[in-house]
């Protein structure tokens, strides 16, 4: 027996209360809006194989497209590595990953020759890479100062707490301050073409332009505004400890010095995992014609000046061109296309078990 | 530590911490062991320091608010882990996120529950203030005065008036009453309507309404000190070194109404907080839905799962800082003096911090909106509104809403819960004709109103001689006092609608003396003597009055059971009888209560006889009962059948169909009655819980223990045969720390309906601990139990057995202050407002008007309620788990180093800003199908009543399917952000890029994945969760932005992130994948388990779709029951009134009440053998016509 007949009398119609002395109270009836009595319209969508099953197979179908695609513009991106640490004694650069202090006033060079197989056209990007190195930890990770990196003086000569160990040095404040810029990735890389005919052609390598633009414009700024002296600027600061040169000598450039020197800032944008690359130079395209780095020889040659055997790192150098999608990684096609595949099997399946069982069951009348 | 009892023992210390400062300030007073008072003495009373009339319900004022709120919300669980947590992240080499990610919720939920902690206590302080201000005269120095009620003290003497409330507890001086009687209202008090008899001492009613007399009174009174019985009072009251003892009959108590009195004077022995109704309602259980419970013990588990979550990570970075941590310290030097081991501790405490969001904080608060939220729905339900008094639903607590839809048993109060408490004259045989049914032109019965009965003379041929004395004899009723203009009270409401009825066919009853009636028979004044009353009592199940008409015939009138009657009736009315026996089959079938009349002519000689018999019995010392019941046994022969009388005690509307529907959702109805067993049971007949389909009825009224078991046994074997003879109980752990046992009982199948009715004697035996697992696996088997004749406490014993012992949820209905302990006692309590009584419902959780509402509330809020609440809790888990995990995934990466994944900022907003609001949505409109087919399909309850959405395994469910989204939104975003770059070759594989993309996959994820869990798309869901969308975006480029970062430098140090990282195509890539991935075996697996076990939700929801509205169900008119069952005399009927009625000192005015009452003790002692003083015995009684 439904009971709402009960209800419908109530349901419509203001009743007003006659108060004793005539007049009318105000009734307690509660309103009659849609919101009070969960009448709101509402769509209700429900699973049924209309909907799924056409959702599984569009998926499907848009999927693996989009992951051929993507799998295609990876694999048209060149990349070449060469890991440069020296673990080997066969490396060139054993010996100088053998002895090393920070102090050393003698550079250790080393010579890496490589043999490119492709041409590279277009503009080609050299990152150096690190692996086991904790850019992401969390005590790396904050121990920096935003302020003094900003430019405020205050915080130049009073480091944030974060710093520390590497805020003070000899009751000197350190500029910049703290575990990343101490840490800062200084290697020097420099690219040689062997011509066939026998002669080693440098490689420009272009500085700039590898930061974010809100990095090198908002982020980092040099301290005492426009002041183009910066050795005055940071005048009553020290070095960090592991530096060679202080941060106003990091370029002759004045653009490029002192906070915003961009290997400083690309330095500062810390990884998130542990294995990493960062953008070191860019290979700029010369024409149409060239190709911006021609098949053949190369002579990759390394100061180096960063430790990484200690701790069981690995440095690498990455020359490689870029596609709309960044650089190379063939995950996200390899994913899209599977995901696509296992979709579009999945709609089957579904399609099997909604025409075996489904029927069936929606079919079937619900017992009252 | 569960928190029901550590409310309970916040509360208890708080007592006794305030007791302590008391104390301190010298006034603590002892515990009081007796109370004395002097009427009109405020200084020798003061010198107690008895508490005055002023009640206190706050709890906090201006001052303590702020210390007593927050200390009782510290004593919360998640509070105090929050406060703990905020200070944890004070340390700076365990901090592993801003101070602020905790402060701000935290200081959000206090502050939200504080404003609504202040808001009920400003409305407690409102109603007190209310209560306090009435007004009252008080006697000063022998003057009137009127007083504020909370300034009145003990010992004072207040005039009441009539209809106004009692002040306080008072004794009862004198009133305006003969023999210094009061009548009162004890609604509010017990839930009985009618009225009870107050009756003076003698010396303080000679005091009258003189003011200098009472002003001059100094009567001491030495009583009980306060206590919560309410039927108990001893004490003894000393004027003029007399001693008068005092019992429960000489007090008026607070919450009474004084009635048909003009005025009354008291003196106050109680006030305020001592007085017996405040003692009552004193300690409120603090109740909480079972899924709070669950709740709990989750919280507990997920601490453990947090502490080894946490530990596996201190692990990892023990083995991190050894092998890599030590030799990174070129570039990552330790902290001074921190070893490795104590990094890992530290470290320990860093995530305990970072993965502090699997308990999360806005879980409480959420549930406490949502739970207010559905408490408005009902509360403007226009569905549950009953605009007869105007009074719409209330959820009067907002904390149990859940439980309403997980409701197994349903204990319900009959008299004003499934009844109107009206009693209507509703249809008669007479002289084997059946009168009184009305059909309409469709069939359907129309209701018989008083007004129609007037206007439709067609209804009684009036000229008939037969039914005129029929008429006429109803017109008798030996109890009626008439207040009023032809407005009867009657002692029993049977009887009234039997007067009112023959009123309104031109029979009135007028006026009576002890020795006459007086009658307008159509218009008429006639006058009748009264010779003899002959009357009621339970066994005799009959009762008669001998009068002599005017034209000198004496008659003798007698209506009773119709069992009894018919033994007594004359042979020649054999044929008469079997006409009327139809009748009055039929008219018990449809659930009236009958009553058979009959007259007798009485021969003068024979009466005068008789009388002289009577008059010797009535003063005999020996076996004066028994003496006159052979008496009234020998006049009471050969009567002559006149007819029946069907008095409907009027069900409140919709009320079998309510019954029916419950039952269809699989609800157990339990009727607890304080009424007889005869009335009962005819209502559980006439309201469709007994049927007579039924196999059988079990019937248990025993006088032995013995007896009592055997029955139910019997009844048992009956019913299940197979059944084993002990019950098979289930004792399980449960509760926090799985120190609580529970026991359970398991259900046991039965084929068919049986329906059980013990009454109050047999079951005071049942509820004895060895017997009462019998009572409670027989009356389960039983499709209906009806206990009758139950005490209050009795009706809170078998609530607190099915609790116990069944593990599901109960609900106990009721409309007087007898169903408050059982109100109290149930999981949830509904009263049933509207009436004059409000104690019930003042207890109560839930009240709505009308009985038919129920269904409404259970089937319809209560489901809804139940549905939401787990969706929430379900969905709220999922996210703030999934949320969590994949900080854990990224422990592997960072070396074990409590770094975040997100940004902080996000942390902080996630759980209060990006994601509040649509859950909120979700889970204040969510329904699976309208109210018109949650009616239609009753069997869309179970799933509550199984605790099917959310229980253990669907939470560790929860847990599972965030452990998969947590895998895919870390690792697609690892996979896909490894080694890349962005478009332009720069760095997008950064901390704070990663951190963007993952935070926002997992906001895409969780929002799809709320888009899916919501049943019901209102334009506020879309708005919520496109908005809160929306906001994520916006407040991201905010905080992300230049200028922020520029003022709050070291605050936003994410400073251009989202514009670099959002341009990027393979950002957006990876967030549609990683969506997609965590969403679509979500979508399959929930498909097939549609297409393969579909619940009924999912074909209701199918059908919806196909139609928009239910078809209107198969409309099956009411069977017509022709029934075998005989009701019998079922008056609601107490007896005793005859000797009071027919003395003569009941008249007023009476000018010398001492003198003419000779009895000490009350008129009104129940016990007193029943005998008419009949007028004989008056000297100067009248007996000549």
């Amino acid at each position: 027996m439904m009971a709402s007949s009960y209800n419908a009398k109530d349901e419509d119609g203001h009743i007003t209360v006659s108060g004793p002395g005539g007049s009318t109270l105000r009734s307690k009836k509660p309103e009659n809006t849609a919101f009070k009595q969960q009448r709101l319209p509402a769509w209700q969508p429900i699973l049924t194989a209309g909907t799924v099953l056409p959702a599984f197979f569009i998926i499907g179908l848009i999927f693996i497209p989009i992951g051929i695609g993507l799998y295609v513009t990876s694999n048209n991106i060149k990349e070449f590595e060469i890991d440069y640490t020296g673990v080997d004694m066969s490396s060139p650069c054993f010996n100088c990953s053998q002895n090393f202090s920070w102090n050393s006033t003698r550079p250790c060079t080393c010579t890496i020759p490589f043999y490119l197989e492709q041409p590279y056209e277009s503009n080609v990007f050299m990152y150096y890479g690190l692996s086991n190195f904790y850019q992401n930890h969390r005590r790396y990770v904050k121990s920096r100062d935003d302020s003094q990196l900003n430019g405020d003086m205050d915080s130049l000569m009073r480091p944030s707490k974060e710093c520390e160990p590497y805020a003070f040095h000899e009751n000197k404040p350190i500029a910049p301050c703290g575990a990343i810029a101490n840490s800062m990735f200084n290697d020097t890389l420099e690219l040689f073409y062997n011509d066939p005919n026998g002669t080693k052609i440098p490689i420009p390598l272009t500085t700039t332009g590898i930061a974010w633009w809100t990095d090198k414009h908002v982020k980092f700024r040099n301290p005492g505004g426009n002041n183009p002296n910066l050795t005055a600027v940071f005048q009553g600061t020290t070095k960090p400890v592991n530096w060679r040169r202080p941060v106003y000598e990091l370029d002759a450039d004045p653009e490029n010095d002192g906070f915003i020197n961009e290997d400083f800032i690309v330095w500062m944008r810390t990884a998130a995992l542990p294995t990493f690359r960062k953008l070191y130079r860019i290979i700029q395209k010369k024409n149409n014609i060239v190709p911006t780095l021609p098949r053949g020889n190369y002579t990759l040659e390394v100061v180096y000046n960063y430790p990484v055997r200690s701790f069981e790192g690995r440095k690498r150098m990455i020359l490689s061109t870029i596609s709309w999608m960044g650089g190379k990684n063939p995950f996200l096609g390899i994913a899209y296309i599977t995901v696509g595949s296992v979709c579009f099997f999945l709609g089957v399946v579904l399609l099997i078990i909604h025409h075996k069982y489904g029927n069936r069951n929606n079919s079937a009348d619900i017992s009252n | 530590m569960d928190e029901g009892v550590k409310y309970g023992e916040t509360e208890l210390k708080m007592e006794s911490v305030v007791t302590y400062v008391r104390r301190l300030l010298g006034r603590e007073k002892k515990k009081e062991e007796e109370r004395h008072l002097r009427a009109n003495d405020r200084t020798f009373n003061g010198s107690f320091r008895y508490t005055n009339n002023a009640i206190k319900t706050s709890k906090y004022n201006i001052i303590t608010f702020l210390p007593l709120n927050l200390f009782e919300q510290f004593t919360r669980l998640a509070n105090a882990y929050f406060l703990f947590l905020f200070c944890l992240q004070l340390i700076p080499r365990v901090s592993s996120l801003s101070w602020f990610t905790t402060a701000v919720p935290l200081i959000l939920v206090l502050s939200i529950t504080g404003v609504k902690d202040a808001s009920d206590d400003i409305k407690r302080h409102r109603s007190d203030k209310q209560v306090n201000n009435r007004k009252v005269d008080v006697l000063v120095d022998g003057q009137l005065k009127k007083e504020k009620w909370r300034n009145v003290q003990v010992g004072d003497i207040i005039k009441l008036e009539n209809n106004q409330f009692v002040t306080a507890d008072l004794l009862l001086l004198s009133s305006s009453e003969p023999l210094n009687l009061v009548y009162v209202e004890t609604a509010e008090l017990d839930g009985e309507t009618n009225l009870k008899v107050k009756q003076a001492l003698t010396v303080t009613g000679e005091m009258g309404n003189s003011t200098e007399v009472l002003g001059a009174f100094k009567g001491e009174v030495r009583c009980e000190p306060p206590n919560n019985r309410l039927d108990k009072f001893k004490g003894a009251l000393t004027v003029d070194k007399q001693v008068y003892s005092l019992d429960n009959d000489k007090v008026l108590l607070r919450g009474c109404t004084l009635r048909n009195t003009e005025w009354c004077f008291g003196l106050v022995i109680f006030g305020g907080p001592d007085t017996k109704l405040m003692q009552n309602s004193g300690k409120t259980k603090f109740k909480r839905t079972s899924i709070d419970h669950l709740m709990n013990i989750l919280v507990l588990c997920i601490f453990g799962f947090l502490a080894t979550m946490c530990a596996i990570l201190t692990v990892g970075n023990a083995v991190w800082e050894v092998k890599e941590g030590s030799v990174f310290t070129v570039f990552l030097p330790r902290e001074d003096d921190t070893s490795a081991g104590l990094s890992s501790f530290l470290t320990f405490w860093s995530y305990v911090i970072v993965l502090n969001t699997v308990v999360p904080i806005s879980l409480y608060v959420s549930v406490e909106f949502i739970r207010l939220g559905n408490s408005f729905f009902i509360d403007w339900d226009r569905k549950m509104y009953y605009p007869k008094n105007d009074t719409p639903a209330q959820a009067r607590t907002t904390t149990l809403n859940e439980d309403l839809g997980r409701i197994k048993y349903i204990f319900s109060d009959k008299t004003g819960t499934l009844t109107q408490n009206i009693m209507v004259f509703n249809r008669c045989s007479i002289n084997g004709k059946a009168f009184g049914e009305l059909f309409d032109f469709s069939g359907q019965r129309v209701e018989i109103t008083e007004v129609r009965k007037n206007t439709d003379p067609g209804f009684v041929p009036s000229s008939d001689t037969t039914l005129q004395s029929f008429m006429f004899q109803q017109g008798f009723s030996s109890s009626l006092v008439i207040s009023g203009e032809l407005h009867y009270q009657a002692q029993s409401p049977d009887e009234g609608a039997l007067v009112t009825a023959a009123r309104n066919f031109g029979f009135v009853f007028r006026s009576r003396t002890p020795e006459t009636v007086t009658l307008m028979e159509m218009g008429r004044k006639v006058i009748y003597e009264l010779v003899a009353v002959l009357d009621f009592n339970n066994v005799r199940k009959r009762m008669s009055v001998i009068v002599r008409s005017p034209d000198g015939k004496l008659l003798l009138l007698c209506k009773g059971a119709d069992t009894i009657v018919y033994e007594r009736l004359h042979p020649s009315c054999d044929n008469l009888m079997k006409v009327t026996t139809n009748h009055l089959n039929e008219y018990a079938g449809d659930g009236l209560r009958t009553l058979v009349l009959a007259y007798k002519d009485l021969d003068k000689s024979y009466l005068e006889e008789w009388k002289q018999r009577h008059h010797e019995a009535c003063t005999a010392i020996d076996g004066r009962e028994e003496r006159l019941d052979e008496l009234y046994e020998e006049i009471e022969k050969d009567l002559m059948l006149l007819g029946a009388t069907a008095v409907e005690d009027k069900l409140q509307d919709g009320v079998p169909q309510t019954i029916e529907q419950l039952a269809k959702a699989d609800i157990k109805i339990w009727v607890l009655t304080g009424d007889k067993q005869e009335t009962a049971e005819n209502i559980g007949y006439s309201c469709n819980m007994l049927r007579e389909e039924m196999k059988d009825v079990f019937i248990v009224a025993a006088n032995t223990a013995d007896e009592v078991r055997e029955e139910l046994q019997n009844a048992r074997r009956k019913m299940c045969p197979d059944a084993a003879e002990t019950p098979h109980v289930t004792t399980s752990r449960a509760g926090l720390f799985w120190l609580q046992k529970t026991q359970t009982v398991q259900d046991e199948k039965v084929d068919g309906d049986y329906g059980l009715v013990i009454n109050g004697h047999s079951l005071a035996f049942a509820l004895e601990k060895d017997m009462r697992m019998e009572l409670l696996r027989t009356a389960c088997m039983c499709q209906t139990v009806i206990c009758c004749r139950v005490t209050p406490l009795q009706k809170a014993q078998v609530v607190e057995l099915v609790k116990k012992y069944k593990q599901a949820v109960t609900l106990a209905i009721g409309d007087g202050a007898n169903d408050v302990s059982m109100i109290k006692a149930a999981h949830v309590g509904v009263g049933i407002s509207g009436h004059e009584g409000m104690q019930a419902v003042i207890s109560s959780d839930f009240s709505f008007a009308q009985f038919r509402y129920l269904q409404r509330l259970l089937l319809v809020h209560g489901r809804w309620s139940y549905l939401r609440m787990c969706k929430f809790l379900r969905y709220f888990f999922y996210k703030n788990f999934t949320f969590t995990f994949v900080h854990f995934w990224y422990a592997f990466f960072c070396g074990f180093s409590a770094q975040t994944v997100y940004d902080e900022w996000f942390i902080t907003c996630y759980n209060l800003v990006y994601t509040a609001l649509p859950v909120l949505g979700m889970s204040l409109f969510d329904q699976d199908v309208n109210d018109r087919w949650s009616f239609r399909y009753p069997q869309l309850y179970s799933p509550g009543q199984q605790n099917l959405y959310f229980n253990k395994k669907v939470f560790v469910r929860c847990m599972m399917h965030s452990w998969y989204s947590s895998l895919i939104l870390f690792f697609i975003p690892w996979a896909a952000m490894h080694d890349t770059v962005r478009d332009d070759g720069k760095d997008i594989a950064d901390y704070q890029s990663f951190a963007l993309l993952a935070q926002t996959c997992l906001l895409v994820v969780v929002s799809v994945q709320l888009c899916l869990d919501t049943y019901y798309w209102t334009a506020v869901n879309q708005f919520f969760m496109w908005g809160s969308l929306a906001a994520y975006f916006a407040v991201s480029f905010t905080m992300y932005s230049n200028g922020m970062f520029l003022i709050f430098t070291s605050a936003f140090p994410f400073v251009g992130v989202a514009r670099n990282s959002l341009n990027q195509p393979n950002v957006w890539l990876t967030i549609f994948l990683a969506s997609l991935l965590c969403l679509l075996p979500v979508v399959a697996f929930r498909f097939i388990l549609i297409q393969l076990r579909p619940t009924i939700n999912d074909k209701l929801r199918h059908k919806v779709q196909m139609e928009a509205l239910p078809a209107p169900a198969p409309r099956r008119p009411p069977p017509r029951r022709i029934s075998t069952r005989r009701s019998g005399y079922a008056f609601s009927h107490a007896q005793g009134y005859g000797n009071l009625v027919t003395s003569k000192n009941f008249l007023r005015p009476l000018k010398k009440r001492t003198a003419l009452f000779v009895q000490t003790d009350s008129p009104l002692a129940q016990n007193e053998p029943q005998h008419y003083r009949s007028i004989a015995e008056e000297p100067e009684g009248s007996q000549s016509p």
